[in-house]
């Protein structure tokens, strides 16, 4: 058996050889895996139908030092330079513009959260997801992700902020 | 007989101790009362901080190990002189060269006396050196980094002992040879020592700005054994005092040999009249080989240069620069209480200590009465300069240290026991056991001129029944005394790491708040850093691949790798893009011949790793970053070296 198993194991590296290492697709084994919403629903009854990705909150400011920006109709497109700037070597890692990647993409969050939790939530992402509602909801639904702090001022905030009206 | 008081003593203390716990009961004596009221004052809650920091050096372990005082509780490990895999250090490319010497790659050292930087003779927390012993070297560590930042090599040392004791502004760092040897090193009979080996004592200094270290000069001194060493301070600031034993001059069985002068000296250098002369032009240049290592925390990398010349300055042709105190015994530990006035010499086979007076020592130099010469150098007359003779009723003082308030603190090896006497009348107040064979002793700043006073440890050389038994070998017992009344009482007993030889403390506020919490990731000048993750990439220069990886939680970018082949050289430059306190990130991949990395926030770090097999081989990060840390992997496959597949990379796609 043991001989079998050997021959078997050096068929199937002869075949890896031969094809250059690009071996068959094979499908992986399949149940029924689907995320369904109701189970969501069951374990969060206060929340909303809508997962916390998509759910509108503007008038929630979310917990932290940011509590009232005023937005100037026209975007500062300086600060919204220097605000990409911090955000392609600060964010990108896990924030992808096209995609939801470990966290959601940025784009349309202006349509969906108020200025003043994006900053707070940008500011201090451990104090929001322990006693805001929506960003708690946020880290359930993206996998137990936690936002990593990354140590920016109050104006790199603003900034990538005032990037993100841009989108 | 001794000994046996002693254990009838840890009997008596441990029935006290139980008696303490009976107390819950509400019918506790005065002695529980005792008990409990000790546990108070080491006592420091969940949650709350300690009071002082306190480096022990860790011996053989070659690093330092840093706690916190009254509780006893270990905080980190610093390596210094030796390979740490728990960070990589001495392992990752970075790191490697900080342990380069003339002899290449020195892995370990015997790390001996930590000192704190001072300014006006006070500590002021910026750095702390130690010396290492085996392959004489000095470390300098950054005290808001914690982490070793300068190691130089010493030339024409060997057993680099009486180190690494600073001056009271940091002008230099001293470290002095405990053998003498050859210089230059040349082959030729050991038996023809006498009169032809030499002991340097080498002057460091250190630059104010940022602490870099240049081994300005050496006094080339007889062949003694140059055992210990302290600085003058307020009024003799600009001298420096180094025990020595072995002025017999003897090559073997030095245990009975180098113990025959009823009398060896106290060497009293004037390194203010030598750094003059220097200025000017003195001393010879000799060649040299050593090499000297520093660290950048923007680059975060070593670099070591070899060092080909060394200025030695002979003592007789500087005047008024050398002179020997007698000092009976075969003196150890050297030590200036806080005025400057007074220099212990502490005879290790003697039951007393001697004291001699900086004052007389100046008014005898100055009266020029000599007691004759040795090698040229004058001896002064031991009547002449001492101030007075502990008789302290111990057994072998090694070491003394001083609470600021007019009393000395002295160890005593073979009575086990720490001695309190005070300065001036050189009564002995008070005398505690240790538990067992004490070494070093440290007070906060108690070789300072401002000591913090409070606390005495005292650093033992043997545990036995302290703790739970762990086999034949065991870490070194500390015993921990609360020196704030007249008579000191112990109040808490701890291991230790490795074979602490001193320690220096500090008050917490000295050092917690400028203590580092990440590196900015805008300031990493690392040569092959990925500051941005769309920068991660890999390159491949003929058979060396080099990966530029960077890691957040919790994944890696990137974290599938196709392309490498048997026989490559893999370079993983990892950087950790964290920008948040205490989330490092660790690295390893299966066969790695080094360690792991563990790269704080904003670091990069390298591991290179030479694949053996063919295969896909994962790797993953060692230090639990998030909750999805278990999903923090990747994968590299590795083709046979004959394979045409090209490089790749991705992650997610």
């Amino acid at each position: 058996m043991k001989i079998a198993i050997r021959s078997l194991a050096l068929v199937f590296s002869l075949a890896l050889l031969s094809c250059g290492g690009k071996e068959e697709k094979k499908e992986g084994f399949s149940v029924d895996r689907t995320k369904t919403t109701e189970k969501a629903t069951e374990a969060a009854p206060e929340s909303s139908e809508l997962p916390a990705s998509q759910r509108i909150t503007l008038d929630e400011k979310g917990v932290g030092q940011i509590k009232e920006i005023t937005l100037d109709p026209e975007i500062d497109m300086e600060m919204a330079a220097a605000g990409e700037a911090i955000y392609n070597s600060n964010c990108t890692a896990c924030h992808k513009l096209d995609k939801r990647f470990i966290g959601p993409s940025p784009k349309g969050i202006m349509e969906r959260r108020s200025p003043e939790w994006i900053m707070n939530m940008i500011l201090d992402p451990k104090l929001m997801t322990e006693q805001d509602r929506c960003a708690k909801d946020l880290l359930i639904e993206f996998n137990g992700a936690a936002m990593a702090n990354q140590n920016l001022t109050v104006e790199e905030t603003r900034s990538i902020l005032e990037y993100f009206r841009t989108l | 007989m001794k000994k046996y008081n002693y254990f009838i003593t840890a009997l008596i203390a441990s029935v006290l101790l139980l008696a303490g716990c009976g107390n819950q009961n509400g019918n506790g004596g005065s002695n529980s009362a005792l008990a409990s009221n000790n546990a108070e004052k080491v006592y420091v809650a969940p949650g709350e901080q300690d009071e002082f920091y306190a480096f022990l050096s860790g011996g053989y372990s070659g690093n330092l190990t840093v706690y916190g005082l009254p509780s006893g509780r270990m905080f980190k490990e610093i390596p210094v002189f030796s390979q740490f895999p728990t960070s990589g250090y001495g392992y990752s490319e970075e790191t490697k060269p900080m342990l380069n010497t003339s002899f290449g790659f020195v892995p370990w050292d015997d790390a001996h006396h930590p000192d704190i930087s001072q300014t006006n003779g006070e500590l002021d927390g910026r750095w702390i050196f130690i010396n290492g012993n085996n392959t004489p070297r000095i470390a300098r560590i950054s005290l808001s980094t914690f982490e070793t930042e300068e190691i130089i090599e010493i030339p024409n040392s060997a057993g680099n002992h009486s180190s690494s004791f600073i001056t009271e502004n940091t002008e230099y760092v001293v470290a002095g040879t405990r053998f003498s040897v050859p210089v230059p090193q040349r082959d030729m009979p050991i038996n023809e020592y006498k009169g032809n080996f030499k002991g340097a004592l080498s002057f460091i200094s250190v630059a104010p700005d940022n602490g870099r270290l240049n081994l300005e000069f050496q006094v080339m001194m007889p062949g003694f054994n140059y055992d210990l060493s302290h600085p003058g301070r307020g009024k003799s600031h600009g001298w420096f005092f180094f025990t020595t034993y072995n002025t017999e001059e003897a090559n073997s069985l030095m245990e009975v040999n180098s113990s025959q002068n009823d009398k060896d000296f106290i060497a009293a250098v004037n390194w203010k009249i030598i750094e003059e002369y220097v200025k000017n032009g003195g001393g010879k240049k000799m060649p040299a080989n050593y090499a000297h290592n520093v660290y950048s925390d923007e680059t975060h990398t070593g670099t070591t240069t070899m060092k080909k010349e060394v200025l030695t300055v002979d003592p007789l042709e500087v005047p008024g620069a050398v002179f020997f105190l007698p000092t009976p015994k075969s003196p150890h530990g050297c030590d200036v209480d806080p005025s400057g006035q007074y220099i212990i010499g502490n005879g290790k086979l003697s039951a007393d200590l001697t004291v001699h007076s900086f004052d007389k020592m100046i008014a005898a130099i100055e009266g020029k009465k000599f007691d004759g010469e040795a090698y040229g150098i004058p001896i002064l007359k031991f009547e002449d300069v001492l101030a007075g003779t502990v008789k302290s009723g111990g057994l072998g003082p090694l070491h003394t240290e001083f609470d600021g308030e007019g009393n000395a603190y002295t160890t005593f090896f073979i009575s086990s026991e720490v001695v309190k006497w005070k300065l001036g009348t050189w009564e002995v107040i008070d005398r505690k056991p240790t538990f067992y064979s004490v070494g070093h002793l440290m007070i906060p700043g108690g070789n300072s001129r401002k000591p913090f006073g409070k606390y005495v440890v005292a650093m033992n050389k043997i545990t036995k029944d302290r703790y739970l038994p762990t086999g034949p070998e065991m870490e070194h017992s500390a015993q921990i005394y609360d020196i704030s009344g007249e008579k000191m009482e112990l109040i808490y007993d701890f291991p230790t790491h490795g074979e602490p030889h001193y320690a220096a403390g500090c008050p917490a506020e000295l050092l917690a708040p400028k203590s580092k919490k990440i590196y900015r990731l805008d300031e990493n000048k690392h040569e092959f850093a990925t500051l941005t993750p769309d920068k991660a990439r890999v390159e491949r220069i003929g058979n060396e691949v080099h990966i530029y990886m960077s890691t957040i939680r919790s994944h890696f970018t990137p974290d599938n790798i196709e392309g490498i082949k048997v026989g490559d050289k893999v370079y993983f430059h990892i950087t950790n893009h964290e920008q948040d306190f205490d989330v490092p990130h660790g690295f390893s991949i299966i066969g790695q011949n080094t360690s792991e990395l563990l790269i704080m926030p904003g670091q990069t770090k390298t591991s290179i790793w030479e694949p053996k097999k063919v295969g896909v081989w994962p790797f993953y990060c060692t230090d639990f970053c998030s909750a999805l840390h278990q999903e923090m992997q990747g994968y590299v496959r590795v083709s046979p070296a004959s394979s045409n597949i090209e490089l790749s990379w991705s992650l997610g796609d």
